[in-house]
């Protein structure tokens, strides 16, 4: 019977259905960060529990690492002790670990795919909501609060209910200047930011397939953004080539079976669909957010729609018919899971060349990891931020969330490459975000306010 | 493990808080999830939305002591931190009536017995406005038949019916199931071929 990769995972993963009517769910990664694992490792304790697989779970530091200087002892004490706590469990526990300084450390949505953790066809476990990122790879991925990460590391399973699942088609040439971030903030915007709950959403179409596994990462990512516990691209060509010589991808011999298997799960193309959605490509504007959820967005020439009594309009200062272009900025920041990548940095880099950033802006570069970062040293890129007035940091989540010292003060606006605008994330109650690409966040950082890339996209070909 | 307890109907006062989409950040501000355990959470349950407004409901001596939250659409969206059900919980909250969840929020609730039922629109605007008006009602939310009276008012308001079940039966903190039959958990993975290395 033809079926959708959702359901061939998840019945290849299936254990049992439980006596509540849930599904038990085999887990074949966990990756655990320091925020949310300390106390389910506590409630293993108190039960005397061991972990059921070690081997299947890995572990890094993220969300609480300063950027600016990774010395250890961190100056933050609770960052430190919430490190410590994370390097005691895992050494109690056998659970492999990758603390601050070690070169495989970086956000673990970040990590996971490039050490090739991250394969098609696994479901994929973490305690965090952008989990969906590893949908990039063909993976069923969930976010997980702290009582389940509990559950994977006592049972390698989790409870669930299934999900429906939504094919979104793009189809169609993105024009330059456009990115995945922008065809996912338009996807947000179109469905809602709640239209996706109870469902996981299947991208696909032409755009998709041409797009690199990083964009798809970015495309994934956000599906939390629209209600969706997951998303996914179906694997294929590209999905191979990115995991081929990957250092956790199967070699020689195992990877040409693992590709034979990979490609059996992508979803039949007569396969049936809860709901379909089509999007063009050619209709996408650079996105940008007005407001304090991620579906709140406008292209970057339009004005703003809503009713005035929206909260959003007066916690961010904005009135319906404004528009978004032209809004001074006081931070650029590029960086976080959705954004961090060696791709982004690079598109980032094109438009701030021979560039300064304005002089009001506090503008920072922040890799998604130690091997992001080190790529994008052996290319200048660092070289070129660091000559336009950029700061150049450390691998972490930085100021997607603000759990470490990089946060916004006061009122300031944010062009912000990361995934959420919502009242406060960034570490100021009344801090404001913009969402926007990468190369929209530099030419924020240049202009000192949001413009529309394409003008300086323009510039760098000419 | 201790035998969990069926958790079959929540009495108690309300205590609404209005708008769709209210995430977990503003539930509960990032900075408190700097702790390696869950222990005083309670305090900053809405904490920057409270200091910004001093007639938010968490503010309002009327609502003291209440227990049961009653919210619009899409609660709990965003970050997956159980640090926002934890803090809701350990600050008297014990179940929550509104018109939509997100999943994991209602997935993290439900483990720690915290049921979250959903009800129309119009159902729960009623309910808010009658606490609003009344904040002395007893309101009481009955799992098993989805119904929550507060004096002479009554909606339907069901929970998803897997959840429903783990209540009435006490099985709502999985773990002791999933580890019930683990050798079904060794089998799968050995037909998984990414276990077996291909």
């Amino acid at each position: 019977m033809a079926n959708t990769l959702f359901h061939k995972v998840w019945d290849t993963h299936t254990v049992r259905r439980l006596p509540s009517g849930q599904t038990q769910l085999f887990a074949g990664l966990h990756l655990i960060h320091e925020v949310t694992s300390p106390q389910a490792f506590d409630m293993l304790r108190q039960h005397g529990w061991r972990v059921a697989f070690p081997e299947r779970t890995f572990a890094t530091v993220d969300h609480i690492v300063p950027t600016s200087s990774q010395r250890r002892p961190f100056l933050d004490v609770m960052a430190e002790e919430m490190t410590v706590a994370l390097e005691r469990n895992c050494r109690e526990f056998g659970i492999p670990f990758w603390p601050p300084d070690h070169e495989n450390q970086g956000i673990v949505h970040v990590i996971g795919p490039e050490l090739g953790l991250t394969q098609p066809g696994m479901v994929i476990a973490c305690g965090d909501s952008h989990t969906s990122t590893h949908g990039a790879f063909g993976a069923i991925a969930f976010g997980i609060g702290t009582s389940q990460v509990r559950d994977v590391l006592a049972s390698q399973s989790l409870a669930l209910d299934p999900l429906k699942v939504r094919r979104i088609d793009v189809n169609g040439r993105l024009n330059p200047g456009v990115y995945a971030k922008d065809v996912i903030l338009t996807i947000i915007r179109r469905l809602g930011v709640r239209g996706g709950v109870g469902y996981a959403y299947e991208y696909g179409g032409d755009t998709i397939d041409r797009m690199s596994l990083e964009e798809r990462m970015t495309i994934c990512n956000m599906s939390i953004e629209g209600g969706a516990r997951a998303g996914y691209v179906n694997p294929d060509d590209t999905t191979f080539a990115f995991l081929k010589g990957r250092r956790f991808a199967p070699q020689g011999a195992a990877f040409d079976r693992a590709v034979a298997w990979w490609r059996s799960l992508a979803s039949d193309a007569n396969a049936g669909y809860d709901d379909r959605v089509g999007l063009t490509a050619g209709s996408i504007e650079p996105t940008v957010t007005w407001g304090i959820n991620p579906g709140q967005s406008v292209g970057v020439g339009e004005r703003i729609d809503g009713d005035a009594r929206d909260e959003a309009f007066a916690f961010m200062g904005f009135h319906p018919g404004d528009r978004v272009a032209g809004t001074k900025i006081d931070v650029a920041f590029i960086g976080s899971c959705t954004n961090s990548r060696l791709s982004d940095l690079e598109e980032a880099a094109r438009i701030v060349r021979g560039h300064k950033v304005a002089p009001h802006v506090k503008a920072l570069v922040v890799p998604g990891s130690r091997t992001v970062s080190q790529a994008a040293e052996a290319r200048g890129l660092h070289e070129i931020f660091r000559s336009a007035g950029f700061e150049w940091r450390g691998a972490g989540c930085s100021m997607c969330l603000a759990m470490n010292p990089d946060r916004l003060e006061g009122r300031q606006i944010c062009a912000s490459s990361s995934n959420r605008n919502f009242k406060g994330r960034q570490g100021s109650p009344t801090g404001r975000t913009l969402l926007m690409s990468p190369a929209m966040v530099a030419a924020a950082a240049i202009a000192g306010e949001v413009v529309d890339v394409r003008t300086m996209l323009d510039e760098v070909t000419a | 493990m201790s035998q969990a307890q069926a958790i079959l109907s929540v009495t108690g006062r309300g205590l609404p808080v209005r708008g769709d989409d209210i995430d977990t950040d503003r539930i509960m501000p990032a900075r408190f999830l700097k702790a390696v355990s869950f222990e005083g959470l309670e305090r900053h349950v809405f904490e920057d939305d409270r200091a910004a407004d001093p007639w938010h409901p968490f503010n309002d001596a009327r609502y003291k002591g209440a227990s049961i939250l009653v919210v619009n659409r899409n609660f709990g969206c965003g970050s997956s931190r159980e640090h926002a059900p934890q803090g809701l919980a350990r600050f008297g909250i014990a179940a929550v009536v509104g018109e939509s969840f997100s999943e994991i929020f209602q997935g993290n609730a439900a483990v720690m017995g915290l049921p979250c039922f959903a009800a129309d629109r119009e159902s729960i605007d009623r309910l808010q406005s009658i606490v609003e008006k009344t904040p002395e009602v007893t309101i009481t939310a009955d799992v098993q038949s989805g119904v929550v009276t507060a004096g002479d008012v009554r909606i339907r308001a069901s929970l998803p019916s897997a959840l429903r079940d783990a209540f009435v039966s006490g099985q709502w903190n999985p773990t002791a199931m999933l580890l019930d039959r683990f050798e079904e958990v060794r089998e799968v993975a050995t037909r998984l071929p990414y276990v077996t290395g291909f």
